[in-house]
């Protein structure tokens, strides 16, 4: 640092020593302490080629491609699924021909556990999280008249992921499109599933034996799809800080690649297809950072940690979505302001493809009116702001570079500690990431009942006696009953014995060693529902429960 | 001296959503109450059985799934079966104020919303539940 900047910085230290300041704690929305101020001194260490390069060459931190959003903008991708196959259907069509350029689907809670609609434990439960998918039947339905060789299609399903993913592609087939075409993601990410999301079938073990059959699958006969989406939004939905959910995520990554390798798999035959999901939080840089560090961390393991030699296998490419837990059902159309800058956040930290939550989501799920909204912010933010001409235009900044560093630190040292506990999986099992989480989420709820922490609407500027006044979407209970009549119709029209054949080759599968997914593609062909395919894991594998503990 | 009170928090149903389970279980502990927590993807009946077995002042439900107007009938319903229907139910999560309503003319108590402090909480079980004087 030259002597000028020296000085100056001192002469200012001196004067801003004299002023007064609010009595509130200034560090972001983790808890990450923030400077007042930065300056040439927080980057000395910089080394420009080795910590940043340029875009689309390594390690990635300034993005993934050469041109990014003046080549090609993010992927507006909206989440949604509701009621049955066919009311969700309409809502695809509408948001098609509004601009949207990729799908999304949300699965209800049956359909995440790999239960058909009319299983005892879904009552109540049928079509209201998601759209209820009981079989290949469903799912044809889910995609009637939209053509699965022009759409990429996101699925948010994991421990049965390997049977949607099934009837997609068999519904594909039906349409003519073979699945070497198909675009698209299953979220299939069972290690968080275990830390903050909760929807899984059979135990940690089995449930990454049956992922690696899902990749190896893929990568020979379905090129395009992206066969995990290693997902950190649940992990910061269920209370992590940002370092955490940076950690965790990618340590889940590094778990998958490891399972690959020790599967005998070569990492650049499966690397390439693995892509990550992060959530948007509300403290505007600390995201940005976070994004920027898990590009460069991600690169500069799989290149130096895991040997991958194909560039397109240190390629960190994410989905992001805002964070549904900063929205509030106070006021809720402040909702549409945090979730312009959430997404504004994503954007600039190089997102390929974007969902942005609705006002109302606290509420319901989201209305035509408010998923329109969301739409719409992200065309806004296309369109309007001017900020996708310059690619990456916080580089360089001393407090967002010295801010990715301080995320990348803290992300190591997690490492290191999930490292000593014997990797992943072994950490999830002794609920390692489970409690940090659980400790980070009770520490921001004191915060923000200590008022050390303002949100709009909820502790501060509250309007009382406040009744929202935006119309809520409502599933109609019809949607259950009908769905387990057609169930009841399928199950009676269908060829049964051609359907235990499939079954018994699906078992003998999961007792063996070969690929699940060929079995399971042929059950789909013979409309074995979701809940029998599934039910076939269960009883090889046994099921799942977590140690209820809170801490 | 008062004897703690016993507060069961349950999640019935598929929903995963455990984060305000968790917080409100927590916040229930320090405030100085016996809490049982009953972990995920619990039945009406088991949650009512660990209500029956642990003997407990007051039953919490948190629901995010939307499955509320089946779950917490059911579990209330049960309780009364069951001979527990003078104990305390109460709950949170995403429920829209017309089935809060509903809820509460059924003889449900409380149900906390979004943005809801644990201080009401506390407040509100341990002002209601009948504790020692059952």
């Amino acid at each position: 640092m030259s002597d000028k900047i020296k000085s100056g910085k001192k002469q200012w230290q001196e004067r801003v020593a004299r002023c007064k300041m609010r009595d509130i704690p200034f560090e972001t929305v983790s808890g990450e302490p923030v400077k007042m101020l930065h300056t040439p001194d927080d980057i000395r260490d910089m080394d420009y080629m080795d910590d940043l390069g340029f875009p689309g060459q390594y390690p990635f931190t300034r993005g993934v491609y050469d041109n990014m959003y003046r080549g090609r903008l993010w992927t507006m991708r909206m989440f949604s699924g509701f009621g049955s196959a066919d009311d969700t259907n309409k809502r695809y069509k509408y948001l098609l021909e509004h601009g949207q350029t990729g799908l999304s689907v949300a699965f209800d809670f049956p359909t995440l556990y790999g239960r058909d609609s009319d299983d005892p434990m879904s009552c109540g439960e049928v079509g209201k999280c998601g759209v209820a998918i009981s079989s290949l039947a469903d799912m044809e339905r889910l995609f009637d008249g939209i053509p699965l060789d022009k759409v990429s299609t996101s699925m948010t399903i994991n421990g049965p992921a390997a049977i949607l993913w099934a009837f997609y592609i068999v519904t594909a087939e039906k349409q003519g499109v073979t699945s070497d075409v198909l675009r698209g993601t299953i979220q299939n990410d069972i290690l968080k599933e275990y830390i903050a999301q909760k929807s899984w079938l059979v135990p940690p073990e089995p449930s990454m034996r049956i992922t690696v059959d899902t990749i190896a699958f893929g990568s020979e006969n379905v090129p395009k799809w992206n066969t995990i989406s290693i997902s950190g939004y649940h992990i910061r939905e269920a209370g992590s800080t940002a370092a955490q959910e940076l950690a965790f995520t990618l340590a889940d990554g590094f778990g998958y690649v490891e399972a690959g390798i020790k599967a005998g798999l070569d990492v650049d035959q499966f690397a390439p297809r693995l892509s990550y999901f992060f959530n948007s939080h509300i403290d505007f840089f600390e995201e940005i950072a976070k994004y920027r560090a898990a590009r460069r961390i991600w690169a500069r393991q799989m290149k130096t940690k895991y040997h991958a030699k194909d560039p397109r296998s240190w390629l960190l490419r994410f989905h992001t979505q805002t964070a549904g837990c900063t929205l509030t059902a106070q006021q809720p159309e402040n909702n549409i302001v945090r979730v312009a800058w959430q997404a504004l956040a994503a954007v600039l930290g190089g997102t390929q493809s974007l969902h942005t939550n609705s006002m109302d989501e606290t509420l319901a799920l989201p209305s035509e009116k408010a998923c329109l909204i969301a739409l719409r912010t992200q065309q806004l933010i296309a369109h309007e702001s001017g900020v996708t001409n310059p690619i990456d235009p916080f580089a360089g900044s001393y407090f967002l570079e010295s801010l990715t560093n301080q995320l990348e630190e803290k992300a190591y040292a997690y490492f290191d500690k999930i490292e000593k506990l014997g990797g992943i999986t072994k950490a999830i099992e002794v609920g390692y990431p489970q409690k940090e989480i659980a400790e980070a989420a009770y520490r921001y709820q004191k915060s923000v009942e200590e008022k050390k922490r303002i949100i709009v609407g909820v502790n501060e500027y509250v309007m009382e006696g406040e009744k929202p006044e935006i119309p809520l979407l409502k599933i109609d209970p019809q949607v259950e009953k009908d769905q387990c009549v057609r169930l009841d119709e399928l199950r009676k029209k269908r060829d049964n014995q051609k359907v235990q054949r499939t079954l018994d080759d699906l078992r003998d599968a999961c007792k063996g060693t070969d690929n699940v997914m060929f079995p399971i593609l042929e059950a789909t062909r013979a409309y074995a529902t979701l809940g029998e395919i599934a039910g076939v894991f269960k009883e090889v594998f046994g099921e799942y429960r977590e140690p209820p503990i809170y801490w | 001296m008062s004897k703690k009170l016993r507060i069961l928090i349950a999640k019935p149903g598929l929903d995963g959503h455990d984060r305000g389970a968790k917080v409100v279980a927590r916040a229930l502990r320090d405030a100085g109450m016996e809490v049982i927590y009953t972990g995920l993807h619990q039945t009406p009946e088991m949650v009512v059985e660990a209500a029956l077995q642990e003997d407990v002042d007051g039953v919490g439900l948190s629901i995010l799934s939307g499955a509320h107007m089946t779950l917490f009938p059911k579990v209330w319903d049960l309780m009364k079966e069951e001979g527990i229907g003078d104990r305390l139910l109460f709950g949170g999560g995403i429920i829209p104020r017309e089935d809060v309503e509903t809820l509460n003319k059924m003889g449900v108590g409380k149900i906390f919303g979004p943005g809801t402090t644990t201080h009401e909480i506390v407040d509100y079980v341990q002002s209601t539940v009948p504790g020692d004087d059952r």
